[in-house]
């Protein structure tokens, strides 16, 4: 079987390729988000034509850095820098799980408003206009303050910081899961009722519902480490939070073992742009991943048959 | 002036005194502090802060890596037992959905197809007709027609491979341990307390280890699952054996039966009836098991309602777990049957016609075969005829939420004011000394000093580690939502036992509640109720709410007739009947009810976790997205101390009860 195999990567991928991949299959890691689930497909897809086997393994997106270290699991395609560097790093310290680089798409994150929102609060997305008008953000719960929706816990993000720093009239309240996140949204929209919340992209909620993100003073690193930075002399985090790239993270193994595989995964890029509509389809326009991903790889042969050095 | 006083005996000052204190020192426990200048009362200090989380961490991260027992190590002993299990579970899988394949990717050859799903649903009809009836074999057959119909099978059929693995294991597993409990005395004290704690640690907890140990996928679920549903099989096990007639011992013994004939030919045959009710807690233990084991590579529904909900297709997540819900009716129902099956006249003539099921599904088995190498339709389910109602529930959703939310938001507010915002004051506000002395004292007035001393250690290692405020939160989730539960459950069982024909409704509606993952009602609660406690809470009441209302009707149907009969007798009208007789003999029963209700409400909590509540289930979660195996232990150890001493507190109350009605 071994020879086989590779006899026909060596023929589909037709490079001078002297180290030989393991037929053994790649186990690529799978969330419950589906533009995780288009990258992975659309990774796991280019590597069955680069000639190499893989398999679908569904697991946490933290939890999975455990199996990454191990090399139970063997490739994570999107490592968000907001909210998984951290666990990137100390992964990476440890020697057995290795960097990848970047997928071509970049994170971003910010407070986000419904566009109906625009009538009933002139002046955004600029976020004193926001602050002006904070009370019409106000619930039971948090009355006299605006409501700001904001991420589960874990997503880190700084927002209370924020709030301080800046001398906002809203308070915080955090959303356990991603899923509770957008339902709230979903209804706030559907009631036309008022809302600022934490969105993020690539995702389908930017595509499903017409908004804008609020402007902050612009992010930088010392905004962040350094008090005297910013509008606010004594605080940080007085601006908006940083955009990052998403990467890619593999078992330490798999360059040794795969290193045609490796290659490949290094070259993999997809742009905001198209990852959008993709998830859009899936989420909006209810196609399956499968559908999708063929789709792509039939409009952007060149592309991805770029990554595979045809 | 003779009759307000007779009321105030010395137990009832005690309660009040009791109630008073606290209320006075959570009320100005605040003010206290800037008074004294003294932090520590609002605030463990941190200086005496136990690092258990740390231990812990460093504990695991040793076994997990360094320990070695002879020439393996602790992870390759783990590791060989993960391949054991993995061998049935990758049969199954091919089995019932996947096919047989040869090879990998480019290169797989397909050996055998899986079975078709007519061979499957012909299968557990035969299966079921075996058990019991015609009945039953219909309405198993519906079940599977469901999931074939709305589209779930592929993930139906994993999921039913996990169920087929994980039950037998944790069946055997609980028989095994519940034998040697029953055997040996010492080992029966070292089990109690751990099963104690597997039950009430919420799985959250102990999700990393696990998945370090056995390795990412399937496996790993599988054993998170056994561990969660083996203690109920072990305490049944236990309770079986015991209740074994001794004249039936004694005749095995005049026999002069060896020890191991004593056992498999004399016990568990006789105890087999209450075994299977073990096995049934197994099975149903499983399906609620299926969401959270999807989170960790089990896939199957679990992971469709997670996914669907994620896009917010509400519809396909009521789909994929309504499909969870028929799954556990086809097999509780079918387990339940075997456990009352009575051994049936053995069938003459030829073997064909002694097993006319038998051949019967091996026809069709091979029919099916055949038939599906030409037409794909009897293969697998054909897509043109599967239905889904998925637009018509966001449709109603979008309806109710549109129409209805201010109405709803008055409810909320009003609720909020009254009962929930100041109950969580009041249980924040406790400093935490007097908050470790009050359960003591509660603890050793119900249930005896002893207990109280235990209990108030047992706080006293919850603040000594850090999670008092968390735990209090806790506390009053757990303390409204089971107060609102007994409110609505009490009164629902009692219609349920007086009207039988509303009861089977109930009762029915209230089971699949509880087979239905909350994740489901999860979504369209913090919709129309936004996150926060509010939102919480109904979902908690709605997972609770089933024992408060099967043990009220259990109980009020239990009542002695002769009782009832002298109550008329004496002329009592059916209200005073209720107020008078059935309800004060049914308070046992009540009390049981409430124990299991707040130990629904506690193992709800790890769920509301994800909708962003900040009491110790959110921390047994944070530990988890952060893989912090430490943290995650201590803090389920925490909810578990919470869950042990509510229970001892109301299996002493029920105790009293039933001695003081000399029952």
């Amino acid at each position: 079987m071994k020879p086989f195999s590779a006899l026909t990567a060596f023929c589909l991928a037709a490079t001078p390729a002297f180290a030989q991949d393991s037929s053994d299959p790649i186990k690529l890691t799978l969330h419950d988000w589906s533009g995780q689930l288009i990258t992975t497909t659309l990774m796991g897809e280019v590597l069955e034509e680069a000639g190499n086997n893989v398999e679908y393994v569904q697991a946490d997106y933290i939890a999975q850095f455990a199996g990454l270290k191990t090399g139970d699991l063997h490739l994570a395609m999107e490592i968000w820098e907001t909210t998984g560097r951290e666990a990137l790093d100390e992964a990476v310290g440890t020697g057995n799980v290795v960097n990848m680089g970047e997928t071509g798409m970049i994170a971003i994150e910010e407070w986000w408003y419904p566009a109906y929102m625009e009538a009933r609060c002139p002046g955004l997305p600029d976020w004193e206009a926001l602050n002006a008008c904070a009370s019409e953000f106000a619930t039971a719960e948090t009355a006299p303050f605006g409501r700001y929706l904001g991420g589960p816990v874990t997503w880190g993000g700084f927002d209370e910081e924020r709030v301080e720093a800046l001398g906002m009239d809203f308070e915080v309240v955090h959303a356990g899961t991603d899923a509770a996140l957008f339902a709230e949204l979903e209804a706030a929209y559907q009631r036309q009722d008022p809302i600022v919340l934490w969105v993020y992209a690539p995702h389908w909620a930017p595509a499903k519902y017409e908004g804008s993100f609020v402007e902050f003073p612009p992010f930088s690193a010392e905004c962040y480490n350094d008090p005297s930075v910013g509008m606010n002399p004594s605080a940080a985090y007085d601006c908006g939070k940083p955009t990052g790239p998403i990467w890619k993270a593999a078992w330490a193994g798999l360059p040794e073992q795969w290193p045609n595989a490796a290659t490949v995964i290094e070259n993999f890029k997809i742009s905001n742009e198209d990852m959008g509509a993709m998830v859009a389809d899936v989420d909006l326009n209810g196609k399956s991943v499968n559908e999708v991903v063929a789709s792509w790889m039939a409009n952007n042969e060149s592309t991805w048959k770029g990554w595979i050095g045809k | 002036m003779q009759t307000p006083l007779r009321h105030i005996t010395r137990g009832r000052l005690f309660w009040l005194g009791l109630f008073a204190l606290t209320w006075l020192l959570s009320h100005y426990s605040f003010q206290l502090y800037k008074l004294l200048d003294a932090r520590w009362i609002i605030r463990f200090p941190k200086a005496l802060q136990l690092k258990l989380d740390t231990a812990i961490s460093d504990f695991l991260n040793w076994l997990v890596n360094d320990a070695h027992l002879g020439l393996l190590t602790f992870r390759d002993l783990t590791r060989s037992i993960a391949s054991l299990i993995e061998m049935p579970y990758q049969f199954l899988r091919n089995l019932l959905i996947e096919g047989f394949q040869s090879g990998l990717g480019d290169s797989a050859v397909q050996i055998a197809p899986s079975l078709s799903w007519i061979a499957v649903i012909a299968t557990v009809v035969a299966i079921a007709h075996y058990a019991r009836d015609l009945g039953l074999a219909l309405l198993v057959g519906g079940c599977f027609l469901y999931l074939a119909v709305f589209g779930q099978w592929d993930s139906a059929m994993i999921t039913l491979a996990s169920v087929l693995v994980a039950v037998p294991i944790g069946a055997a597993g609980g028989l095994g341990l519940g034998i040697i409990a029953y055997r040996h005395t010492w080992f029966d004290k070292l089990l109690r307390p751990i099963l104690d704690l597997m039950q009430t640690v919420p799985v959250f907890a102990y999700l990393v280890p696990i998945l370090i140990l056995f390795g990412f996928g399937p496996v790993a679920a599988l054993v998170a699952t056994v561990i969660y549903a083996m203690p109920p099989m072990i305490r049944v096990t236990i309770l079986a054996l015991k209740s074994v007639p001794e004249e039936l011992v004694e005749a095995g013994r005049m026999m002069g039966v060896t020890r191991r004939q004593m056992t498999w030919k004399v016990l568990v045959p006789t105890a087999i009836p209450t075994l299977m009710v073990g096995v049934n807690q197994v099975i149903m233990l499983t399906l609620n098991m299926v969401i959270i084991a999807s989170m960790i590579g089990a896939g199957g529904l679990g992971f469709d309602v997670l996914a669907s909900l994620r896009k917010l297709d509400i519809g396909g997540g009521i789909e994929a777990g309504l499909a969870i819900v028929v799954m556990a009716i086809a097999l509780d129902r079918s387990s339940q049957a075997f456990s009352e099956r009575r051994m049936p006249h053995p069938r003459t003539g030829s073997w064909l016609q002694r097993h006319p099921w038998t051949t019967t599904v091996a026809l069709i088995v091979l029919g099916t075969f055949l038939l599906g190498q030409v037409a794909p339709a009897v293969q697998s389910y054909p897509d043109v005829l599967k239905i889904s109602t998925g637009a018509v529930w966001s449709d109603a959703m979008e309806w109710i939420n549109v129409n209805f939310f201010d109405t709803l938001e008055t409810i909320k507010t009003a609720l909020l004011k009254a009962l929930l915002l100041p109950v969580k004051k009041f249980f924040t506000g406790i400093p935490w000394l007097w908050g470790i002395i009050a359960v003591g004292l509660i603890a050793g007035r119900v249930a005896g000093w002893k207990l109280g001393f235990m209990a108030a250690l047992m706080m006293l290692f919850i603040a000594a580690s850090g999670l008092w405020g968390e735990a209090m939160v806790t506390l009053y989730l757990c303390g409204v939502s089971v107060f609102v539960a007994i409110l609505i459950g009490t009164p629902l069982g009692i219609w349920a036992a007086q009207k039988p024909r509303a009861g089977r409704i109930i009762l029915g509606v209230m089971d699949t509640l509880q087979t239905l993952p909350s994740f489901v009602y999860l979504i369209p609660v913090v919709m129309l109720f936004r996150v926060g406690d509010f939102s919480a809470m109904i979902a908690v009441v709605l997972y609770a709410l089933a024992p408060a209302v099967r043990y009220a009707a259990h109980g009020i149907r239990e009542v002695p007739p002769q009782l009832l009969e002298a109550g008329r007798m004496a002329g009592c009208t059916p209200a005073q009947l209720l107020w008078r007789v059935k309800l004060p003999l049914a308070t046992p029963q009540l009390l049981l009810g409430l124990n299991q209700t707040i130990m629904l409400a506690l193992s709800m909590l790890v769920i509301t976790a994800l909708v962003g509540t900040r009491d110790l289930g959110q921390e047994v979660y944070i530990a988890l997205t952060k893989a912090n195996a430490g943290q995650g232990i201590v803090a389920g150890l925490s909810v578990a101390v919470i869950a042990i001493i509510a229970d001892r507190i109301v299996h002493a109350l029920s105790d009293n009860q039933k001695r003081r009605l000399g029952l």
